[in-house]
């Protein structure tokens, strides 16, 4: 029963509303209480989950719900609008620089896939014809910048590095320099995993932010994650603007809970998700389908 | 917020906290419905006094960690394999590990199982450097049992005590993968039946509900006997080991405390329990 999924666990709640015709506020509360429950197993953060239950509840109160003659479709149209406009509404592009090279920052905690989604975004890139430059700045984690040069080489995309010895921002700012020099049109920088909660390498991202100007600052994210996704993504967003969110490790069976949670703290949209561990595993991330998944519809 | 009575808001409140610790939502209503049977039945009338309860009703739940929480490596030679999802932080772990025996004043030696990641095995060979130990390890993209094959063949040849096996991360729910470490498993059985032998898995403690999942499954593949919780520095709580002695009575052995090489403790119940409170 605890790993029935999210969507069957919504569906079945509705169901009952849906086989009775009208409706009371009890029965309302009852199937919404299930809901919470379903949400909560999905590691929606339990903040999120309250507010998102109780503005649900006010719409289908405000409607007419209660009296029509089919609640049940009236209050899965409801959490189903509910849940598409808080993932947001289309699907998100990158942005570009009019002005090449495009920056592209990537940011989070320790092993959420970042040098893997850096490798996956370059060879995305270079089948639009672009010609990325990955820039190695994790100079903590043993074996980091050699793990992106073997990424790179994987995916035909250019390196740049520095060794272990160099200040992360000033190998951004070569990076960058590097990139100019050799006509390459987008710069992606891998950075190191960090804690949102470590002031000091959070301090050093926020530099290597302001002295490279980026077009986007993606958050990568395991799909996985729990309750903390919501400290996680309002800390780094507080602190460096994030333009986006990668979700990765979709490809297993955790429900992504995570992603309504920093959804709705950080109103950033999630552009892609990772589908595995293969290089040509990035897929854009589509809100509407991912209600529909949840809901079962 | 401090409660003069004990209410339902109360209990709310304590349940708010244990979700959002990640304990799960069906551990907690278990373990919110056993607090209020048992105030009523002791009469409890402090606030105060419920958590406290609370407290001890969660320790109950992780006794087998109590009793249960080392690494066991007697009789000699041992051989540690650790397992678990991409980027838990098994090869870490597994240098932290390696330094702590070393300086026990075992000999040890590490196996590069994760063939496939791209770097793993210069990862693991710097965690080797740092805490001086040797390194068995195979080309990129050969067959890690292989690897596990040879690094015992070494471990016998050189009477190693211990033997720490690194395998690539895999998301339980990829049969192929799971397949693979079948594999590894047949090999340690058949090639080192006299080592003492511990299987660990890594969890990292920001993970969800989904750690359950996790650790049902590689539990069904392997004897796993113990846990290692890592990335316990960061804010979150690692709830979901609550729910893992609850459901699936894995005990917990180890905790990763951040990056170096010194950052790995015992398990300590009452800590775990107090950083969820505090
Ligand atoms: N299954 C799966 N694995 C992934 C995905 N993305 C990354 N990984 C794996 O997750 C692990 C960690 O990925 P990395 O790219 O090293 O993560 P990172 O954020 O750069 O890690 P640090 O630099 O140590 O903070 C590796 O085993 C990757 O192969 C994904 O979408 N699906
Ligand atoms: N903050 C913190 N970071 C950790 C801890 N343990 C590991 N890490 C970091 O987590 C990231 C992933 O660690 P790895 O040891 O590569 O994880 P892994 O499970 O071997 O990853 P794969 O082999 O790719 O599946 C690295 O950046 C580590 O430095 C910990 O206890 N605390
Ligand atoms: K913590
Ligand atoms: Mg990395
Ligand atoms: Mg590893």
């Amino acid at each position: 029963m605890i790993f029935e999924s999210l969507s069957e666990k919504l569906q079945n709640s509705l169901d009952k509303l849906r086989g009775k015709g009208k409706i009371t506020e009890k029965d309302l509360d009852l199937a919404l209480r299930e809901v919470r429950l379903a949400l909560l197993e999905a590691d929606v953060n339990y903040k999120v989950v309250k507010d998102f239950i109780s503005d649900i509840k006010a719409r289908a109160l405000g409607s007419e719900v209660l009296e029509s003659l089919n609640p049940g479709q009236q209050v899965i149209k409801i959490v189903y609008d509910e849940l598409t406009n808080l993932m947001g509404e289309k699907e998100e592009k990158l942005n570009f620089s009019s002005k090449p090279p495009t920056i592209i920052l990537m940011c989070g905690l320790q092993g959420s896939g970042k040098t893997t989604t850096s490798g996956k975004l370059a060879f995305n890139l270079k089948k639009q014809n672009k010609r990325p430059l990955l820039v190695a700045c994790d100079v903590y984690r043993p074996a980091a910048i050699k793990q992106l040069e073997v990424v790179g080489e994987k995916v035909g995309v250019p390196v740049f590095s520095m060794g272990t010895n160099v200040n992360p921002v000033d190998i951004a700012k070569a990076g960058i320099e590097h990139a100019t020099k050799n006509g390459n049109d987008v710069v992606i920088i891998d950075t190191a995993g960090r804690l949102h909660i470590d002031t000091d390498l959070m301090e050093e991202i926020f530099t290597i932010k302001n002295v490279t100007n980026p077009n986007e600052i993606l958050l990568v994210l395991d799909a996985m994650t729990g309750q903390d996704a919501v400290n996680v993504a309002e800390t780094f967003n507080e602190k460096l603007d994030i333009t986006g969110v990668v979700l990765t490790k979709m490809d297993g069976d955790a429900r992504g809970g995570a992603a309504l949670s920093l959804r709705s703290v950080t109103h950033k949209p999630i552009k892609f998700v990772g589908m595995g561990e293969k290089l040509d595993q990035l897929e854009p991330f589509y809100p509407d389908r991912m209600a529909s998944r949840i809901l079962g519809m | 917020r401090s409660h003069r009575k004990i209410d339902e808001e109360l209990f709310d409140e304590l349940e708010e906290i244990l979700i959002t610790a990640d304990v799960g939502i069906v551990s907690t209503m278990k373990i919110i419905e056993n607090l209020k049977e048992k105030a009523k039945d002791k009469n409890i009338a402090d606030p105060y006094d419920i958590k406290a309860l609370l407290k001890e009703e969660v320790k109950n739940i992780m006794l087998s960690s109590v009793d249960n929480n080392y690494i066991k490596l007697e009789p000699t030679p041992s051989l540690i394999l650790v397992v678990g999802v991409n980027g838990v932080g098994k090869t870490t772990t597994i240098g932290k590990l390696a330094h702590n025996i070393k300086i026990s004043g075992k000999s040890v030696l590490l196996a590069a199982g994760d063939t496939f990641r791209a770097a793993a095995i210069d990862q693991l060979m710097e965690w080797g450097n740092r805490a001086n130990v040797e390194v068995v390890s195979h080309q990129e993209g050969s067959d890690p049992a292989a690897v596990i094959f040879d690094a015992i063949k070494k471990a016998k040849a050189k009477n190693i005590d211990v033997l720490i096996c690194d395998t690539a991360g895999r998301l339980h729910n990829k049969s192929n993968l799971m397949n693979e470490l079948n594999k590894i498993f047949r090999v340690v059985e058949k090639e080192y039946p006299e080592a003492t032998k511990e299987i660990l898995l890594v969890l990292d403690a920001t993970t969800g509900q989904n750690a359950i999942n996790q650790a049902k499954v590689f539990k069904e593949v392997s004897n796993i006997t113990g846990v290692i919780l890592t990335k316990l520095d960061g804010t979150a709580k690692g709830g979901i080991a609550i729910a893992l002695q609850a459901e699936l009575n894995l005990p917990i052995k180890l905790i990763g405390v951040g990056e170096g090489i010194e950052d790995l403790q015992p398990f300590d119940v009452d800590i775990f329990i107090n950083s969820i409170f505090e």
